[in-house]
């Protein structure tokens, strides 16, 4: 993990101070005016040799100074803080959806290879995996919301509610804290549209292994030893298949939360979601580069943070790994 | 020269060999495997007869036809500057494919070097680029993308050096598992026995053998690009308008999704349609490659 932290840091120098032919440029923009070029070229070090920028790049992260975002004129570790709850609530609510349609999906697709619900489930995978969320979301919320009129439109909330105080920064948490349950609905609701597209595409790659792991499982010995001493074929696939396919699994749901923070870049667009991603993007167009290198490095951490859980999460499904 | 002659030659062999045959009836027994090779067999073909059967000029604007429905003459409808979408999607395809096609060959052949040297010396080398591989993996991949491509600033080109600087190393940590597995062969002893020197070993013994993989993955990566590459260009990052780029399509038609359904469905839809055929293709390859599943 540390030498992760390490790595997530010097990839974020080498984009920040490295790549851009010219930073200052890239920071304020082609038509700054020279002395004010020169002010910053100073203020920021970018004269000094490399080595000594990287020293004072890695200072100023320990210290929590992310530098200040031109765009929102505030530290950019303020900004993130305050946009950040409504990435992780967009993201884990699509995290759920994935596993609540990937797993069955995948325990469909295996008990039935071959078969036409195997097909089906295969095809819709795929379908999934080749989808541009941008557009999905689009489409969506122009059949089901300007159409239809099911879902809620863009926004974490209708403006007519009030939202929670901010406790948490994730509306559903906050709304039941503080027992406004008008709020947590409505929370929910906006939630659905957004998280089930996101979803979607992850809920494909859980399906694909959560499938592939489960054949392997029928595959073997100990199945096969189930089977003959005559248990339900029921307990045989909760029990003793599927327990085992969750291993792979798991490493495959650590792996998808960073297709779903990139997913959230791009639906949080679409869907008007005051998120990281939605922060990031309008850095990344306005060329406000601290932001856009502190938003990198936050859906970094976050994303290593996730691969850190899976694996403690191995101990507690495989025995053997707590043992050893 | 008479390497190419070679490689021609063992090409040829391949086309009239039992494998071939049977890999084809194989291909055949699947139909999502011919539907992914079919699809992917379109987009080549629209994208390099793009000048003969697009209808009209992807660029030319007529503000007096903006924003019109799909019809005989517009089949997919005029976006907002009345640029024919047909057209626009047409062309879309060129710039999508050779995004791609560039991005995969540079990670292809970086990536794969990098890790068969890896794999094959071990010790501090393979140390050292793997955990340079560590590095690169904590991200996301689009969101380095983003970053990179905000270095870099907008552009086509800007798009490929961003995505292919995040790509590569999937491949290195590929290829470099593939030869962990053959490394210790007897063949690879033998051929050391006989005085082979490493560069000779690497490429000739090693090499062909951890291919297949890395051709299902690459193959697989094609419509991962697309993705990505159309990601980029939604967000503003990656090709600039007027380019007709699929992204940059969908993006421009969402002011108009209310009233003006067609600009951004028909754009979004060929971005679909063609990484699905190179998702299908590839899971196809892999299902035939893969001696194990075939069971």
């Amino acid at each position: 993990m540390t030498f992760v932290l390490f790595g997530i840091i010097v990839i974020t120098f080498i984009v920040s101070h490295v790549i851009p032919a010219d930073p200052i440029g890239a920071i304020l923009g082609p038509q700054a005016p020279p002395e004010l070029v020169e002010k910053i070229r100073k203020e920021w070090g970018f004269d000094r040799p490399l080595h000594e920028q990287f020293i004072e790049y890695v200072i100023n992260l320990l210290q929590g100074n992310l530098g200040k975002s031109i765009r929102t004129n505030r530290p950019v570790s303020q900004d993130l803080i305050r946009f950040f709850p409504a990435t992780i609530e967009l993201a884990t609510a699509a995290m759920i959806v994935a596993i609540a349609i990937g797993i069955p999906l995948g325990i469909i697709s295996a008990v039935k290879k071959d078969k036409w619900p195997d097909h089906i489930s295969r095809i819709f995978a795929l379908l999934g995996v080749s989808m541009p969320v941008f557009w999905l979301g689009l489409i969506m919320l122009f059949i089901l919301y300007y159409q239809l009129g099911i879902f809620p439109g863009p926004g974490r909330l209708d403006p007519s509610i009030t939202p929670p105080p901010r406790i948490t920064g994730l509306l559903t948490i906050d709304s039941l804290l503080t027992g406004n349950i008008t709020a947590f609905l409505n929370a929910v609701w906006h939630l659905i549209l957004p998280s089930f597209v996101l979803g979607y595409y992850a809920s494909a790659s859980i399906a694909r292994i959560t499938r592939s792991a489960l054949l392997e499982a029928f595959a073997q010995d100990f199945i096969r030893t189930a089977r003959s001493k005559g248990l339900p074929e029921r307990i045989v696939l909760f029990r003793h298949a599927l327990r085992n396919a969750l291993i792979p699994t798991t490493t495959v749901i650590g792996m998808t939360y960073g297709s779903l923070l990139e997913g959230a870049v791009l639906t949080e667009t679409i869907f008007a979601w005051p998120g990281l991603g939605r922060y990031a993007t309008g850095s990344f167009l306005s060329v406000d580069f601290m932001a856009v290198i502190g938003s990198t490095l936050l859906i970094a951490v976050v994303y290593s943070l996730a691969n850190l859980i899976v694996d403690i999460l191995y101990a507690f499904l495989d025995p053997r790994i707590r043992y050893a | 020269m008479h390497k190419v002659v070679l490689m021609l030659k063992g090409t040829l062999e391949y086309f009239k060999s039992e494998d071939f045959r049977i890999n084809l009836i194989l291909i055949r027994k699947s139909p999502l495997t011919v539907l992914g090779i079919v699809l992917v067999i379109f987009l080549l073909s629209v994208a390099i007869l793009a000048p003969v059967i697009s209808p009209y000029n992807p660029l030319k604007q007529d503000l007096k036809h903006r924003l019109q429905p799909p019809s005989w003459q517009h089949p997919f409808g005029t976006d907002q500057l009345g640029r024919d979408i047909l057209s626009r999607v047409i062309w879309g395809s060129r710039i999508s494919l050779s995004i791609s096609m560039v991005v995969v060959a540079f990670s292809f052949v970086v990536g794969t070097n990098i890790g068969i040297v890896s794999g094959y010396f071990s010790g501090k080398i393979d140390e050292t680029l793997m955990r340079l591989t560590d590095m690169f993996m904590a991200f996301p991949r689009l969101v380095l993308a983003l970053a990179v491509a905000a270095a870099l600033g907008p552009g086509l080109f800007n798009t490929m050096i961003a995505i292919a600087f995040v790509s590569w190393v999937y491949y290195a940590r590929l290829a470099r598992a593939s030869t962990l597995q053959v490394r210790g062969e007897t063949y690879i002893e033998a051929a050391r026995a006989i005085g082979a020197s490493d560069k000779r070993i690497l490429f000739l013994h090693i090499l062909p053998m951890i291919m297949a993989p890395v051709i299902v993955q690459a193959t697989l990566d094609m419509g991962g690009v697309i993705l990505t590459a159309a990601g980029l260009g939604f967000l503003g990052l990656g090709a600039q308008p007027p380019t007709p780029e699929w992204g940059v399509m969908v993006s421009e038609g969402r002011r108009f999704i209310v009233e003006q359904w067609w600009v951004s469905t028909f754009p979004g839809l060929a971005i679909l349609l063609a990484t699905l055929g190179f998702n299908l293709m590839g899971d196809g390859i892999n299902d035939i490659l893969n001696v194990r599943a075939r069971r």
